[in-house]
């Protein structure tokens, strides 16, 4: 594992997310948080990232940007080359179903659809038809190992199984980039290891870009590059490559 | 089906029993408002079906109902010589001279008084208005103290019926027939020989005058000259028209009474759905976080929740309509403030209720369900996504 300063981080090279001089700030009442101060850093086409750091520290905040979820006090944010925080409202959420997936630390699937109508969700924003979607929504379910649990329900499965139709859900589109807060945060670790090999999978034989926010070093060691946020300041870039 | 409408049609099944309430609460507020409706649409079918539209009634000038009204003979004389005026297949022009005088009569069940409408008519009186038929016994002969009654009054009315006699002007009137008048207002009067009840009543006028045109469109020059006539004090009105007049009074009561109480229920009705859709949009802010992420954008977020309020109307509106449907089985008998005689009409189910019906549901399901679908639509991303 190789320890560098952020400023050597930034290589200019295939870069598909760019954060310049991004700060972000939360009111409490009459009190302004800063959260993130004048953040710089690019993230490459094909990485696989883990963000991680204390609570509060801003991490979920730096991948709720990065996902246009939320958009910043100030700087710009500029995925595959496209300024998102210009983005109005309605085009801004165009672009993530086109453009993000999101893996949650809760699952978050619709409790009234099933696994298939879940990975189908996202799909309906696009101009698909009804066969095509359910094609592509059994194909997504079929890389992740859940071909035979397309009827379930949410509540009819493990909590393993559930992230992993919410992993489903998250490729169906063929997003440009994975975006997982606390992934295996509710999972044993037994499935958080089947958790995290697929993401590996999706990163090194699909080629996603994907940016995860955790806790546990023993996720993040899945990454093939560590960042740690510490009150709002990428103070140390650790570089971890897989063997 | 729309994935997205499938998601909000199981969410309505998921809290059963709150949509349940809601569902019940807006089908009643339904319902009272197509009753109203169907009170409202009996009563006019029931007058405006009295008149026929080839007929015309000739009444006193500014008298709105026959008991205010009266004709001489020597006016019913130049009336009865107009060329307009349809030949019967007795060689006989088509026309009733009428009288109608309002008695007393006590009710079977509630043992109370109510006005009956006695009318005496001409010989052509069948032949004028084809619409009535002898239904049971037979037609009242002509010069005798016979009578026939409507056949919403079988049984309503103490001793009307075949075969007894009713007291009144000072004289025994024996029943000997039933007439149908096909759910008319005529269904609820007593006809009687015209002359005989003169007498009795000791009246030397009409009380109205009923031709049959031989062409209904020489309706407006017969009009124009017997208005026009210094000899004659009359107004001559279409029958149809006639009796739809009868019906405004009542019907404008009960317009709005029973609109007044709709409007009350609805916005109780409403409330009920806002607290639903509120309680719906609160246990599911995960998921609208969640759909925002997806990409969903605010508008699909509001109509989700949109199409869940009006599902839960749409579905209070079915429940109401079976509902009123019973209700077609039901006789209303109500004083008819116009001519102050008593009238029997039906509930009457028709498609601009039904559609109404819906509208109003439906609006009631918008108001209901808006402010919960813009709280749901406004909701940031990231503290929908909180929640969870």
């Amino acid at each position: 594992m190789t320890v560098v300063h952020i400023s050597e981080a930034r290589t200019g090279e295939d870069v598909l997310i760019a954060l310049s001089d991004v700060s972000k700030s939360y009111r409490r009442g009459a009190q302004i948080v800063p959260v993130l101060a004048k953040l710089t850093f690019d993230i490459r086409r094909k990485e696989f990232l883990a963000l991680m750091g204390p609570s509060g520290s801003g991490k979920s905040t730096m991948l709720n940007l990065i996902a246009g979820i939320d958009s910043p006090d100030k700087g710009s944010i500029r995925v595959g080359g496209e300024d998102i925080t210009l983005l109005p409202e309605a085009e801004l959420a165009d672009w993530r179903a086109a453009n993000v997936g999101f893996i949650f630390q809760f699952y978050n699937l619709m409790p009234v659809l099933t696994a298939l109508e879940n990975v189908e969700l996202p799909l309906t924003l696009t101009s698909l038809g009804r066969r095509e979607r359910r094609d592509r929504a059994q194909l997504a379910l079929s890389l992740v190992g859940l071909s035979d649990r397309v009827k379930h329900l949410p509540s009819e499965l493990s909590g393993g199984q559930q992230q992993r139709v919410a992993i489903a859900r998250a490729i169906v589109t063929d997003p440009t980039v994975l975006v997982a807060d606390e992934p295996t945060g509710d999972l044993d670790r037994q499935s958080a290891k089947e958790v995290l090999e697929i993401m590996q999978r999706l990163n090194r034989d699909m080629g996603k870009t994907i940016v995860m926010v955790t806790h546990d070093h023993r996720a993040a060691a899945h990454a093939k590059r560590i960042m740690s946020l510490e009150k709002g300041d990428l103070s140390y870039l650790v570089e971890q490559r897989l063997e | 089906m729309p994935l997205l409408l499938s998601y909000s049609l199981r969410n309505l099944q998921e809290r059963k029993l709150t949509n349940f309430l809601t569902a019940t609460g807006m089908a009643l507020v339904v319902f009272v408002y197509a009753a109203v409706l169907m009170l409202d649409s009996g009563l006019k079918q029931t007058l405006v079906a009295t008149g026929e539209d080839t007929n015309i009634i000739l009444v006193r000038r500014s008298a709105e109902v026959e008991i205010q009204s009266m004709i001489d003979r020597r006016q019913a004389r130049i009336i009865e010589s107009q060329p307009e005026i349809m030949i019967g297949a007795e060689g006989a022009p088509l026309i009733s001279k009428e009288v109608a005088v309002l008695i007393s009569q006590q009710r079977r069940k509630s043992r109370q008084a109510s006005n009956l409408l006695i009318r005496g008519v001409g010989p052509a009186a069948l032949a004028v208005r084809p619409q009535v038929r002898i239904a049971e016994g037979r037609m009242f002969r002509q010069g005798s103290n016979e009578i026939v009654i409507g056949r919403a009054l079988a049984g309503r009315f103490e001793d009307v019926e075949i075969g007894s006699s009713l007291r009144f002007a000072q004289r025994d009137w024996r029943i000997v027939g039933r007439f149908d008048a096909g759910g008319s207002g005529f269904d609820s009067e007593i006809w009687g020989d015209s002359e005989q009840l003169m007498q009795s009543f000791r009246r030397d006028f009409f009380s109205s005058i009923t031709v049959r045109l031989a062409d209904r469109s020489g309706f407006d020059a017969l009009k124009a000259r017997l208005e026009a006539d210094p000899r004659l004090t009359i107004e001559a009105k279409r029958e149809r028209t006639f009796y739809e007049e009868q019906s405004r009074l009542l019907s404008g009561f009960i317009q709005m009474l029973g609109l007044t109480l709709s409007g009350m229920f609805s916005l109780g009705a409403v409330i009920g759905a806002t607290i639903t859709m509120y309680a719906a949009v609160a246990s599911r802010m995960m998921e609208v976080g969640v759909l925002r992420a997806l990409g969903f954008r605010r508008s699909r977020i509001l109509i989700a929740f949109l199409v869940e309020a009006l599902l839960l109307a749409l579905i209070g509106w079915a429940v109401a309509i079976l509902l009123a449907s019973l209700m077609t089985q039901v006789k209303i008998t109500t004083l008819n403030w116009t001519s102050l005689s008593e009238l029997a009409f039906r509930f009457v189910l028709t498609p601009g209720i039904v559609l109404r019906s819906l509208v109003f549901a439906l609006i009631m399901g918008f108001l209901g369900g808006f402010l919960p679908a813009v709280r749901a639509a406004r909701m940031k991303i990231v503290d929908a996504l909180r929640v969870a």
